[in-house]
């Protein structure tokens, strides 16, 4: 007997209800309610309970459980699976090659010549000595304490990532910027993208894909790290300064000149601003990925809380401080340097 | 003053801002006013019944204060802001009428433009912006440099062509700007409030700059400006725009002493006449034999000029003379009644109120 009874009851619904056969798993309150053994005959209306799903399942057998629709979003995803996954398989078969050529190659390149080359890239894009340095100390460090494989395969993901989030991020980022419908259409969808617990990416994802693919963590970390160009690149192209942009109309400049020619030079330090973000969650993504097959310093991270090996959870942790550092500072004296190009008084 | 052809030409331009111009147009046209069209239908009418006919090679002031419209209107010569009916006609041919890609062309190679803010590519080099007309035409880098570098040099801007914008005062970046339009070799030059941003003084500099050049390229010049002495200085022809509607144009000198409306009699009582007017605007044609004079004076002449020659002696008369010839005589009394605004113009004023 239950407390929504007598309303299907007057409703003259109880044939629809159907037979009070108790099927399927037990919710947690009837499980409660029969190990306590508690007789649920009287009620006032102090104890109504709210018409939940349950709630009215006790009174009603047609109308489903909660963990009925838990199982239908599941059942839902199945059904899906197989034809979300010929379209999606070889589409994102790139990814897992870019990922494992990036891993090989940064792995079984010589540690002095990987680190040359950072060095004079890193020289030739912020041109400045102290950063140069800054980062060729924290790698001998890294070297040092033998963690350097680990970075470097960190590294190697963040580096197809970020790169693959830039390609994809910017032109959506331009078109929202064209399109104010696209543009009410992205925001809640990137809103979504950003608050989603990261763990939660990895649910469908581990369902879609064999979890020793790398394109598994690919996609996560992509659909974590790509929100904040998508967002800047757009922010940028608006707020060029109007002014400029009648100046190009003024002298005839075509949709593509004024494009490629204004918009994009004048929205570079927004649409720097916003890969610097990228690559920073890019690397909080790459450690969270490592519960899905990601190698790296992540892996360390895991074994630290799994094992309980408290020295390697926070080495390895420290190790990550150190790359975050690296990329933020590399990534920001390039952006300063487009800063002071363009600076505009 | 000079027969030139009609370069530019606007016929019955209006424009109305509000979400379906179009269905308030016929009010607009039968006369229903800025206000109640505001209160009633909630359309702002931007620009009301405006004729205005721009000569080749001289340069049309367009004055307002702010509101007045004159920045909606020269946005409409090249179509940067779309007018709700009317013609503009650029050689005879009526610009409405282009296709997306005959109006790119018409502002590539037709129209260039000046701005109050300059609207430089903050990114390139001076040389680079000012060759931006060119290269936007597809003409090769070497040969765009080479045309902006001269342009450059004409304004007086030679040794800053790697600099970038940002390093430039107020001024020379507008030089940059006015080079930017002379480089386009385009035959129309419109100019939006260009030196409203400057220094008193930088701005006097421009002004001679401009006119120094327009005596050379004779451009096709429309310049909108919301400071009187700025436009009697330039302007061949001069048009006085208010909330929207051309309420007097003509012949600068002639709407000093002839203003046909109390907003205006108002706007040039502030300005120095003696500077602005000149002898032929206030001479008398020659009638018969002159009589006793005391010198001559060029018909160009400011009457400050003449005052200075004249020692502030009120009795003289003198024989004014335009290219060696004696063509009319301005006599001092004139000359000083010409000074005052009202006292001296009344009549005309009147007058010609009642004949129009």
């Amino acid at each position: 007997m239950a407390f929504y009874d007598s309303l299907f009851d007057s409703l003259g619904l109880s044939e629809w209800c159907g037979t009070d056969t108790k099927g399927g798993p037990m919710t947690m309150a009837e499980l409660l309610a029969k190990s306590k053994g508690i007789d649920q005959a009287e009620t006032s209306l102090w104890d109504l309970p709210f018409p939940s799903l349950d709630n009215l399942h006790a009174s009603c057998n047609a109308i489903p459980r909660t963990r009925d629709m838990t199982s239908g979003v599941e059942q839902f995803f199945l059904d899906i699976k197989s034809s979300l996954q010929f379209v999606l398989d070889p589409l994102t078969q790139p990814l897992s090659w870019a990922l494992d050529g990036s891993l090989w190659l940064f792995v079984t390149t010589p540690w002095w010549l990987l680190i040359g080359l950072t060095l004079l890239a890193v020289q030739l894009v912020t041109r400045s000595s102290p950063i140069t340095l800054l980062v060729g100390t924290m790698w001998f460090f890294l070297l040092f304490i033998d963690h350097y494989t680990f970075a470097v395969q960190t590294m190697a993901i963040i580096f197809v990532c970020t790169g693959l989030s830039v390609l994809l991020g910017v032109p959506i980022g331009i078109a929202m910027s064209k399109s104010n419908r696209l543009q009410r259409g992205m925001i809640p969808v990137l809103d979504m993208l950003q608050t989603l617990p990261s763990f939660v990416y990895l649910i469908p994802l581990i369902f879609l894909f064999s979890i020793t693919e790398s394109k598994l963590y690919g996609i996560a970390i992509i659909l974590y790290a790509i929100v904040p160009v998508i967002r800047l690149t757009d922010l940028g192209i608006r707020l060029v300064d109007q002014d400029i942009i009648e100046a190009a109309n003024a002298f005839g400049m075509t949709a593509r000149q004024k494009l490629f020619g204004v918009e994009i030079p004048l929205a570079l330090p927004n649409i720097m601003a916003g890969v610097n973000q990228t690559i920073m969650m890019s690397l909080a993504m790459v450690v969270i990925a490592s519960l899905v097959s990601a190698p790296g310093l992540g892996v360390l991270v895991l074994r630290g809380i799994n094992n309980l090996e408290l020295g390697v959870g926070l080495v390895s942790g420290l190790c990550i401080v150190i790359l975050a550092i690296l990329l933020d500072r590399v990534s920001k004296a390039t952006l300063a340097r487009v800063n002071v190009a363009q600076h505009n008084s | 003053m000079m027969t030139a052809n009609i370069k530019v030409s606007i016929k019955h331009l209006y424009k109305i801002f509000g979400s379906d111009p179009k269905s308030v147009l016929e009010q607009a046209k039968s006369g229903v006013g800025k206000t109640e069209l505001l209160d009633q239908h909630g359309h702002v009418l931007g620009l009301k019944d405006i004729n205005v006919d721009m000569r080749d090679g001289e340069i049309t002031v367009i004055m307002g204060l702010s509101g007045s419209g004159k920045s909606t209107l020269i946005r409409h010569f090249n179509r940067l802001i779309e007018p709700t009916d009317g013609q503009i006609l650029i050689d005879g041919v009526d610009v409405m009428t282009f296709s997306e890609e005959k109006l790119r062309q018409m502002r590539q190679t037709d129209m260039s433009m000046v701005f109050q803010k300059f609207a430089l590519l903050p990114h390139r080099t001076v040389l680079k912006n000012a060759g931006l007309a060119l290269r936007v035409r597809g003409i090769k880098e070497a040969e765009a440099d080479a045309e902006a570098t001269k342009w450059l040099d004409r304004v007086g801007l030679s040794g800053f062509e790697e600099h970038y914008p940002h390093q430039l005062s107020g001024g020379m970046q507008q030089r940059v700007g006015i080079a930017r339009a002379l480089t386009s070799n385009s035959a129309i030059m419109l100019m939006d409030e260009a030196f409203s941003a400057l220094d008193p003084l930088i701005r006097t500099d421009m002004q001679d700059l401009l006119l120094e050049l327009q005596q050379d390229l004779k451009k096709t010049i429309i310049f909108i400006s919301h400071d009187l002495d700025e436009a009697l200085k330039l302007a061949d022809h001069l048009v006085i725009l208010k909330d929207g509607e051309v309420i007097q144009q003509g012949e600068p000198q002639d709407i000093l002493l002839n203003p046909s409306d109390p907003y205006i009699e108002d706007f040039v009582s502030d300005i120095n006449r003696a500077r602005v007017l000149r002898v032929r605007s206030v001479m008398k044609p020659i009638t018969d034999t002159p009589p006793s004079t005391s010198g001559e004076v060029d018909f160009d002449a400011t009457l400050e000029d003449v005052i200075s020659h004249s020692d502030g002696d009120t009795s003289r008369v003198y024989l004014v003379k335009q290219d060696g010839k004696t063509i009319g005589t301005i006599c001092m009394k004139d000359l000083v009644r010409a000074l005052v605004p009202r006292a001296a113009s009344d009549e005309g004023i009147r007058s010609q109120v009642n004949a129009a």
